[in-house]
């Protein structure tokens, strides 16, 4: 029985309407243009929120383009690529894109110009893979989800439960961001064979497309793709209503199937496979062509920047390279940023590199960034309440962190918090809500960390009380035995026949009336 | 190029306090307007005397608190509890009656509990209670609505009660103020008379007190307003309108010669009032919406309480500031399920 996934939508609590300015982006004609080689690239190791990946390549190595830099048994890893050919002429920390702003360990490679690419290992009769070797191929093309969160995809795939309906989120509903529409309308078909790769693959029945109401253009050409592919059956192109945050993977989730994905799980434990259409797209290219993840289709936008539009950009390039392609900064610039506006990073420096998470630089004018004002104490308006997606209370929540109360925040559920900054931006105190929530899970963290060693060292306390204890009955014990061995030698004798006259005794008492 | 940073989102803030409270005291220009065409320009000079106590006083206590008073001052905050306060008392009320409601609303409910955001009882209602308390004479001292008063005072006539607390001869306060439609419902309930007698008194209009329900009109019209620009939600006041009708209409049903019916309830005293802009108040109120519908039910039920059984004619004030004190044990219980949680 398949559920009729996409016929009848549901809606989410909360949320924004907001203006979303993808027009200033989208006026340029497909496809769009590719970024010119760069002199010099920087690629950040770790760039998804798996495990660590080991590197296989050294300093002084000419590498083509497409070569693994590392490799990554691990399950959650994904691995990265040389963006051109040329020599790797460091490894070392630089400064990258992180929340944390602390340095990562990168590799600094040479472009030699050439663009020369590695051997690949296409694959075009793709039904003939099995599951694992789908998913231990796009673990080696490095892919990861496109849409912001960087999880690896291979590690989504792996799950075993069944996966009735493959949902592909294409409905981008921060502002500004724009790839994925720009995407659907110049390749639509990578985007249509991804799904099918998908499905065939791992044996799901339906995929649906979610985009935005506005988006005709993309339904448009998502549709054509699918009638030349001949997929009518399998894919279905569904219009959600634009509302933010919409296009989050737990809120699209409950807006296409009434359902929540539980705490703690993926969308995998409802039968759900989300994937962002990048990603889809980057999964066709990997198996297809066998190109691993090199680059991707990057938003410049903004009233910071001279002339907004959408580029193909290499994973490493300097973020100013992409800049001066759209003609540089207006002089209002006021704040460089790697994402959208709400869950966008503020980034110090454009030197730093473009990664896999980068869909968006937005440079937002003087006009468009929060001015500074001083923030007022929380009068509990409750506009933070009606506007969670999340359905938590932000403002009690405020209050416990502020006041460092982290045990009441387990009936408030903070980590069901998916910072969108809804709460945020309707706060009519200016409280920054979103840094609040980010410092009180890093707490939470730690204290969890804590309490585990202090479960771990109280365990091994007690264990070595008991064992103490122990030894010390144990000792007693023997102690008396012996004792009694000594005295008892003696009047063994008596003590026998007073034994024996006991049990006598209790023999003629009537049954029961000792209890 | 280098630029500074700081944490989403990014965009500018939507609102901001003083906005809100703007807004609320905007949506009482037309409630206060009526309320002046019925009762005389006194409304307005116990507004503008309540205004300029409570700043002075927000001022003084920002200075001895060591807080900035600049901001705070632009907030409105004190400004519109002044209002709501002026509103509840009669409008020739002694200026000293506002003077002491403005002490304890200002400096002891708000700045001696922490000021904004973390007083517990509802400034206003605090400032009301302990003056309807401690001076009842002068809080019974209602006008009656223009149109069926005797004498109506003029402007200086007026000023002279607010500010020297005497009427020039010839007026006489026995001459010039009457009861509130609900103490004289109060009367003749107490005295066994049938609604129908009690209901001969002048002093009612179509369904409520003549005048008051129109004064009642325009606050709802400006709440509504409040209602529609999202400023309050409307789960305090829809909560406790409902309660009131569906707590008064079976007894009205059951027999309408001794039971009032429900629309008197709304239309008289501060209920409506109250279920807009003053049970709304959110610094006081509760945070969840189930919380709120819960704070708004239990104010309805003990405003007809005192109503019905107690010592006051209108118990709007008491059952607020009861309320707020629950306020936050019903937040304890009414955490929303968050997402994803076991439903
Ligand atoms: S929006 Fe801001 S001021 Fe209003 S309740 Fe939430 S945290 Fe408090
Ligand atoms: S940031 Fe967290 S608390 Fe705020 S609205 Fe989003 S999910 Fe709710």
């Amino acid at each position: 029985m398949l559920a009729p996934i996409g016929t009848y939508l549901h809606s989410f609590p909360g949320g924004l309407k907001l203006k979303h300015y993808k027009a200033m982006s989208c006026q340029q004609s497909l496809p769009v243009p590719r970024l010119p080689l760069s002199a010099e690239y920087v690629i950040p190791v770790s760039q998804h929120s798996g495990s660590e990946d080991k590197l296989i390549v050294t300093v002084g190595q000419k590498v083509l383009k497409g070569t693994a830099f590392s490799s990554s048994e691990q399950a959650t890893g994904a691995a990265i690529h040389a963006p051109t050919s040329g020599l790797i002429t460091a490894i070392e920390a630089r400064p990258v894109p992180h929340q944390s702003g602390l340095k990562a360990l990168c590799v600094i490679m040479e472009a030699d110009g050439e663009d020369r690419w590695a051997e690949m290992n296409p694959c075009p009769d793709y039904q003939e893979l099995t599951a694992t070797e789908l998913i231990t191929q796009v673990r080696a093309a490095g892919i990861v989800g496109l849409g912001g969160a960087v999880f690896p995809t291979a590690t989504k795939l792996a799950g075993t439960e069944k996966i009735h309906t493959l949902i592909l989120n294409g409905a981008e509903c921060e502002p500004y961001i724009a790839c994925d529409e720009i995407l659907m309308q110049q390749a639509p078909e990578k985007i249509i064979q991804g799904a099918q790769i998908l499905c065939e693959i791992l044996a799901i029945p339906q995929a649906i497309i979610a985009i935005e109401d506005p988006m005709e253009n993309c339904q448009k050409s998502l549709d054509k793709a699918i009638l030349q592919a001949g997929a009518e059956a399998l894919i279905k192109v569904v219009k959600v209503p634009m509302l933010y945050p919409e296009g989050g993977e737990r809120q699209l989730v409950q807006v296409l199937t009434g359902e929540e994905v539980p705490a703690g799980g993926l969308p995998l434990s409802l039968g759900l496979l989300v994937q962002n259409v990048a990603t889809v797209a980057a999964i066709s290219d990997a198996i297809i062509h066998g190109k691993p993840l090199l680059e991707r289709i990057v938003t410049v936008t903004g009233n910071g920047i001279v002339a907004p539009q959408n580029m193909v950009a290499s994973f490493g390039t300097p973020i100013s390279e992409l800049v001066d392609f759209c003609g540089g900064y207006t002089p209002s610039i006021a704040r460089l940023i790697m994402g959208g506006p709400l869950m966008g990073l503020a980034l110090n420096s454009d030197s730093l590199p473009l990664i896999k998470a980068s869909n968006c630089i937005l440079g937002l004018s003087s006009a468009d960034v929060s001015s500074t004002q001083p923030e007022f104490p929380c009068i509990n308006c409750g506009f933070c309440v009606s506007v969670c997606p999340a359905g938590l209370l932000p403002q009690t929540l405020q209050t416990m962190i502020r006041s460092e109360n982290f045990s009441a925040l387990e009936p408030l559920h903070l980590e069901a918090c998916i910072e969108c900054g809804c709460c945020d931006y309707v706060c009519p105190s200016h409280i920054p809500l979103v840094n609040y929530f980010r410092y009180g899970k890093d707490q939470l963290q730690q204290l969890a960390i804590d309490k585990q060693k202090s479960t771990l060292a109280r365990e091994r306390y007690e264990l070595r009380e008991q064992r103490l204890e122990k030894q010390q009955t144990e000792r007693r014990a023997r102690h008396q035995k012996r004792k009694q061995a000594l005295a008892g030698s003696a009047d063994k004798q008596t003590s026998i026949a007073a034994a024996v006259a006991r049990a006598k005794a209790k023999k003629q008492q009537p049954e029961g009336s000792d209890s | 190029m280098e630029f500074s940073t700081s944490g989403a989102p990014h965009l500018p803030a939507q609102t901001r306090v003083n906005k809100i409270m703007l807004q609320v005291l905007l949506a009482l220009i037309p409630g206060t307007l009526a309320m002046t065409w019925f009762f005389g320009i006194g409304v307005l000079l116990q507004i503008i005397l309540a205004i300029v106590f409570a700043l002075a006083l927000e001022w003084a206590m920002l200075k001895l608190r060591g807080r900035p008073p600049g901001l705070a001052l632009r907030d409105y905050s004190a400004v519109t509890t002044a209002v709501l306060f002026a509103l509840c008392i009669p409008p020739l009320a002694p200026w000293w009656i506002s003077l002491i409601g403005m002490i304890f609303a200002i400096a002891i409910a708000k700045h001696l509990y922490g000021g904004l955001g973390n007083n517990v009882f509802n400034p206003a209602m605090v400032g009301y209670v302990v003056v309807l308390i401690a001076f009842p004479l002068e809080l019974t001292r209602w006008l009656p609505p223009t149109e069926l008063a005797t004498s109506i005072p003029s402007i200086l006539q007026s000023l002279q009660a607010v500010f020297f607390g005497n009427l020039p001869a010839p007026l006489n306060w026995d001459a010039v103020s009457q009861a509130t439609p609900l103490d004289v419902l109060k009367d003749g309930v107490e005295q066994n008379l049938l609604i129908s007698e009690i209901r001969q008194s002048p002093i009612f209009g179509d369904y409520g007190g003549h005048g008051w329900e129109w004064v009642a009109n325009f606050f709802a019209l400006g709440g509504l307003w409040l209602l529609w620009r999202r400023v309050i939600s409307w789960h305090v006041p829809v909560a406790i309108l409902a309660t009131v009708i569906f707590l008064t209409l079976p007894a009205w049903l059951y027999d309408p010669s001794v039971n009032p019916v429900p629309l008197q309830h709304i239309f008289s005293g501060a209920l409506v009032l109250g279920a807009f802009f003053i049970a709304t108040d959110p610094v006081t109120g509760c945070a969840s919406r189930r919380g709120k519908l819960i704070f708004g039910l239990g104010v309805a039920l003990i405003t007809l309480s005192i109503r019905l059984w107690g010592g006051y004619p209108d118990g709007l004030a008491f059952a607020v500031l009861i309320m707020n004190m629950f306020a936050p044990l019903i937040d304890r219980y009414t955490i929303p399920r968050a997402y994803g949680q076991p439903k």
